[in-house]
């Protein structure tokens, strides 16, 4: 039950930085690619619709994890106290820039709230990497299951690590530029005009980057933590994740070369996926290695909640996935297509 | 107090009672939108599409506000409180998660078709999507609700070999009857907020003679709301969860009372000052018998004082909890008052000409706010020293690794983001009221005017 538990988290997860990352990395990119008025509205409403939901999926997934493993929650959010707190007003910013920049029709506070969004979404995107980096590095976990990380230390690899150390800065690197691609690719997908060509462009640009990312990454990984290839030794049907990871990137550039915008954003999906998924595979059954000694693991075992608790949770869990999927499909169905600026409409984008 | 514990409960103190400022408007307002959306669809009427649209700006406002403070709440179990969520994480876990899967995502969807989608949905499917934002913002509301209830009142739980609490019976948690009598005084305390705050902006607009026919519309629909929550707010949903605590916690309702010693026919206290040390209130007025007859429904029952348990488990601060009940019971009898007067001159068809009660009506919208955040301060802190009550301390359950000195670091930056986030908020609101419902073009008939209850020779 524990590791059916652990893979709905992982895909939920999954889901979320699939979803919130396109707009956090349209938001990474608009300042670059969006000049007009006009065209800053256009972005905005190509994700103004969805993005609140798109969030949603980050408490959901919280919130799954809480439930399904306690110790975790606990162990976790109380030792990336620093990053979180930041992670949380970077949220608010960012939510502000999205949702009040149409209140307010002067010139000076649009360019206000389009850098705050802008530069919020950029930050929220290296953190994120970062946080995904400290996971799969491990932490100086106590006999408690207890840790806590100041920001940095000497930004080395070791015992005691800080949050920010050169491998979690490469994960951030990594993690933004996945998503300025992801999120390139998504605009593209739904404008037209100066801002398509703009938005394709930088995917272009990007590209080449993120295949040189990727690879340096995953030998960084490699070189850090070198157990992290137990698993795919032990079970080899794994490989199929990294290769999974390589083949979506070559689709993306094929796809996008041929202007095939859809099956583009599609590949940097699965490309985003396929990574996590990858992290996960590696992990299990451990959920937060600890930098301390293999016996301070946290792992899907001792952290996890009480039988009882996670049979009833599949029950519900179920259903609410089933609505949701209706809420998205609908959703996304309702503003499918490229977006079209309403003039005079009743919200002002 | 040692200064970690301090800062960690003044953060969560802070961010939490900032945070309720918006919901109780948003979930206040979402069923007056949906009356006016379905007003709208019955009358075939334009002008409370209007309103309806107004009040979807104000909401909007208001949501990603209590949006992105929330997410902060969901945050801090693990952040600040860790020890409570290992602790009790596999019993609350399940109602926190499943506000994330069942309310988030319906309330998400549904407003985003509400606001951005007016014109490509059907006028039934946009009052469906109203519906729906109301739906999943009162399911988010139970979820919570049935959180704090249970730590309020723990059931369906057992102790697990390593310490931990764990579910033994979901519906034990779910159908929790405390969380029933909370949940409904709570919604009907943010209903009251929707409703004061609707009338507030009616009455300013009839008082300065601008967009006047919402004004109205506005006054109408909330003095007529008004009256019926603020009644369902004592009875039956005050009285029953004050028998609740006098039968669960009977320290708690004993400390709010400031009644020192158990004894027959309790006296309800009115007024005075309560003195801690000496055991006293200073200049009291008093009902007698009241309190033992509210509680136990006969004048002589015996009520329990503070002096029946130890001095350890009274609730730290008895005074300040003593004055937020005392400050919510009588601010929501004022609220009877108001609306009754209020609904009274409207039946005699006087309302709208009463300068004096528009006056009133517009002055009156901060006391809910008040009120309602002084209910849920006398909860919790009528909660302490526990917890989770009876099982977990306060002083027990926050992160130990986290210390004071980065405590007050995220504090200080709470402040400062929620006095922009403030700032902003005003702002933002006082420029949609300034503008106002939009104009509606073509007058309506005399025949429409007089069915909505208009005297003609206004307008």
């Amino acid at each position: 039950m524990s590791t059916i538990w652990f893979m709905i988290v992982a895909v939920m997860v999954a889901i979320y930085v699939l979803l919130d990352g396109f707009d956090l990395g349209a938001g990474a990119v608009h300042l670059f690619i969006a000049r007009t008025d006009e065209e800053r509205r256009t972005v905005i409403r190509a994700i103004g619709p969805v993005w609140d939901g798109n969030e949603v999926w980050l408490l959901a997934a919280g919130g799954t994890l809480y439930f399904a493993f306690p110790l975790l929650y606990a162990s976790s959010f109380s030792g990336f106290y620093l990053p979180l707190m930041m992670v949380l007003w970077l949220l608010m910013l960012r939510a502000l820039g999205i949702e009040f920049r149409h209140y307010i029709q002067e010139r000076v506070w649009q360019g206000f709230f389009d850098t705050i969004f802008g530069v919020s979404s950029i930050l929220l995107a290296i953190f994120f990497g970062a946080a995904l980096g400290n996971v799969v590095r491990g932490v100086p976990l106590n006999a408690d299951g207890y840790f806590f990380e100041p920001l940095w230390t000497n930004w080395r690899v070791g015992a005691q690590n800080g949050i920010l150390d050169w491998y979690t800065v490469i994960c951030g690197v990594v993690a933004l530029v996945t998503l300025v691609v992801h999120g390139s690719l998504y605009l593209a997908n739904k404008t037209d005009g100066p801002l398509n060509f703009r938005a394709r462009k930088v995917a272009s640009w990007f590209w080449p980057v993120q295949v040189l990312l990727t690879i340096l990454s995953l030998i960084a990984t490699v070189f850090v933590v070198p157990h992290v290839l137990e698993n795919y030794r032990k079970w080899p049907i794994g490989y199929v994740v990294p290769a999974l990871v390589i083949g979506s990137l070559a689709y993306m550039y094929f796809a996008h070369s041929r202007r095939n915008e859809k099956g583009a954003f599609l590949a940097s999906c699965t490309y985003i996926v396929g990574m996590l998924v990858g992290a996960a595979f590696a992990l299990y059954p451990n959920v937060l290695p600890a930098s301390t000694g293999p016996e301070f693991s946290l792992t899907i075992y001792n952290t996890a909640a009480g039988a009882h608790g996670l049979g009833v949770g599949f029950v519900w869990w179920t259903i609410g996935m089933m609505l949701a999927a209706v809420y998205f499909v609908f959703l996304y169905r309702m503003f499918r297509g490229k977006v079209q600026l309403e003039e005079g409409s009743e919200h002002g984008y | 107090m040692n200064s970690a514990l301090l800062v960690h409960r003044l953060q969560f103190a802070f961010t939490v009672t900032y945070h309720y400022l918006f919901p109780q408007l948003t979930m206040g307002l979402a069923p007056l939108i949906v009356i006016l959306k379905t007003l709208a669809l019955k009358t075939k009427d334009e002008r409370y599409d209007a309103a309806a649209r107004f009040w979807a700006k104000i909401f909007g406002i208001n949501f990603v506000i209590g949006v992105v403070t929330g997410i902060p709440m969901e945050f801090q179990f693990g952040t600040n409180w860790s020890h409570f969520s290992r602790f009790a994480g596999g019993v609350i876990g399940q109602t926190l998660a499943m506000e994330g899967l069942f309310a988030f995502f319906l309330e998400s969807t549904f407003l985003g078709l509400f606001l951005y989608g007016e014109k490509r949905l059907s006028k039934g499917l946009h009052w469906f999507s109203a519906l729906m934002v109301f739906l999943g913002s009162w399911m988010s509301g139970y979820f919570i609700i049935a959180t704090d209830a249970w730590m309020q009142h723990p059931v369906g739980y057992e102790r697990a070999a390593n310490g931990s609490l764990q579910l033994t019976s979901f519906w034990a948690l779910i159908l929790n009857p405390w969380a029933w009598w909370q949940y409904a005084h709570n919604m009907s305390g943010a209903v009251i907020t929707g409703t004061f705050v609707m009338t507030a902006v009616g009455a300013f607009y009839l008082l300065s003679e601008k967009h006047v026919e919402q004004g109205r519309i506005f006054v109408r629909v909330g003095v007529i709301v008004a009256l019926f929550v603020s009644l369902l707010q004592i009875v039956p949903t005050g009285d029953a969860q004050g028998r609740m605590l006098a039968r669960n916690q009977p320290v708690t309702l004993a400390a709010m009372e400031a009644l020192w010693d158990t004894q027959p026919g309790a006296p309800l206290v009115i007024l005075g000052q309560p003195d801690v040390a000496a055991q006293k209130i200073d200049n009291p007025l008093v009902i007698p018998k009241m309190l033992s007859f509210l509680t136990w429904r006969s004048w002589g029952a015996e009520v329990k004082g503070l002096n029946s348990v130890p001095k350890e488990d009274w609730p730290e601060n008895i005074p300040l909890l003593y004055y937020t009940y005392h400050i919510m019971v009588g601010l929501g009898t004022i609220f009877i008052a108001v609306s009754a007067v209020a609904t009274f001159l409207l039946w005699r068809r006087k309302l709208y000409q009463a300068r004096w009660m528009m006056w009133v009506l517009l002055l009156m919208f901060p006391f809910p706010y008040i009120a309602n955040t002084a209910g849920w301060m006398t909860a919790e802190t009528g909660r302490q020293p526990w917890l989770v009550y009876g099982l977990l301390r306060t002083m027990d359950g926050y992160s130990k690794m986290v210390s004071a000195g980065n405590g007050w670091f995220s504090f200080l930056g709470f402040l400062g983001m929620y006095t922009v986030l403030s700032v902003l908020f005003l702002f933002l609101v006082r420029r949609e009221i300034e503008q106002g419902p939009e104009p509606v073009l073509p007058p309506l008939p005399v025949e429409a005017i007089e069915m909505l209850d208009i005297p003609v020779e206004v307008r």
